[in-house]
């Protein structure tokens, strides 16, 4: 049979991606800084997600969409800081979308929101190839985990913008080498800012709150500077 | 695994293609795979083919062309392949270095269709 080639070049993703491009679109609009987290399951992304929401809600207002394949146990969690929480059960899906995303949001007004943090279903793999229109992608590592963690999911790691390093008030008992943790997120992502936290006692939150206020403040000179544009 | 989500939404797209260029028979699909993409090749035949059953493209094969890894080394000024997936740096002088060209595509380049 004779056949021909017709030229297409096209992305997979297309569909995904420009529907995360006009999340993105709306989340500047509104001066909403979002922040996705990842991270494989059990690394505390709740626990850490717990207690940005308890310490940013004293000053700004705070919600959160959590994803997971079944159970409402992380929004009741997370209920507790805030009434701005959605459970996104995703059934048999490994990661989320920026559907997803689009229909947990249809009934806030975002105008409403200041940080807004989209915790992904616990998985360093999947998530990877979904934009979800964040404007940072958070990896979490856990120091119970293993230092190599990085090396073995580099595509996760490389395609986030911050890495978080949790339960640093368990890393003595775990015997887990935090400068050779350090190392290996700088191989597979170079220039990677890092923090290391516990979000049981509070470590290095004061610093990652610092950091989250900062990027709220440049989104919104962002945000300004389109504003001017339009007009 | 993720592959079979991504395989039913690149059917999707190739049937949206055929319609708009007014009704193809498609042979075979033809993709460019970044190494750096994080989807695994064969998972991704396996699913395509699951995913074709009961559609227009029933049949049809999936070609995947392999796009390596490339980076820019500021050091050397030069595009270079880097040692891993999991050394993001220059082979040559070692720089680490965060500017990737190539590694990430997952594009549907063409289809071949019956004349």
């Amino acid at each position: 049979m004779t056949t021909r080639m017709v030229e297409v070049r096209a992305k997979v993703m297309k569909q995904n991606d420009v529907l995360a491009r006009s999340l993105r679109e709306r989340f500047e609009q509104h001066n909403t800084c979002v922040i996705g987290l990842v991270s494989s399951p059990g690394s505390g992304k709740t626990a850490f997600l717990e207690k940005l929401l308890a310490g940013l809600a004293r000053t700004h207002m705070v919600a959160a969409l959590v994803g997971d394949l079944a159970t409402e146990n992380d929004a009741v969690r997370l209920l507790r800081a805030t009434p701005n929480v959605k459970q996104i059960t995703t059934g048999t899906i490994c990661h989320l979308d920026a559907s997803m995303v689009e229909r947990a949001l249809e009934e806030w007004d975002l105008k409403t929101i200041n940080f807004l943090f989209i915790e992904n279903v616990g998985n360093l793999v999947c998530p990877s190839s979904y934009d979800l229109g964040e404007e940072l992608r958070f990896v979490l590592l856990s120091a119970t985990e293993g230092e190599d963690k990085p090396l073995k999911y580099p595509t996760i790691f490389n395609s986030s913008d911050v890495a978080i390093i949790t339960k640093m008030d368990m890393a003595d008992a775990a015997e887990f080498d935090v400068a050779s943790a350090r190392r290996n997120i700088e191989r597979v992502r170079p220039g990677m800012k890092i923090f290391e936290v516990s979000s049981k006692t509070g470590l290095g939150m004061e610093e990652v709150f610092g950091f989250l206020h900062a990027q709220l403040a440049r989104s919104r000179i962002s945000a300004s500077i389109v504003e001017e544009v339009v007009q | 695994m993720h592959e079979l989500s991504i395989a039913i939404s690149m059917i999707d797209q190739v049937m949206e293609e055929c319609v708009n260029r007014g009704g193809l028979a498609v042979e075979a699909v033809h993709m460019r795979l970044g190494v750096f993409a994080g989807v695994d090749k064969d998972a991704l035949l396996f699913s395509y083919s699951l995913a074709c059953e009961g559609t227009p493209l029933q049949g049809s094969r999936l070609v995947v062309e392999t796009v390596p890894l490339l980076v820019y080394c500021p050091a050397c000024k030069q595009e270079r392949t880097p040692p891993s997936v999991y050394q993001i740096c220059c082979p040559v002088c070692l720089t680490p270095t965060p500017d990737i060209l190539t590694g990430r595509e997952m594009e549907v380049e063409s289809l071949e269709v019956a004349v």
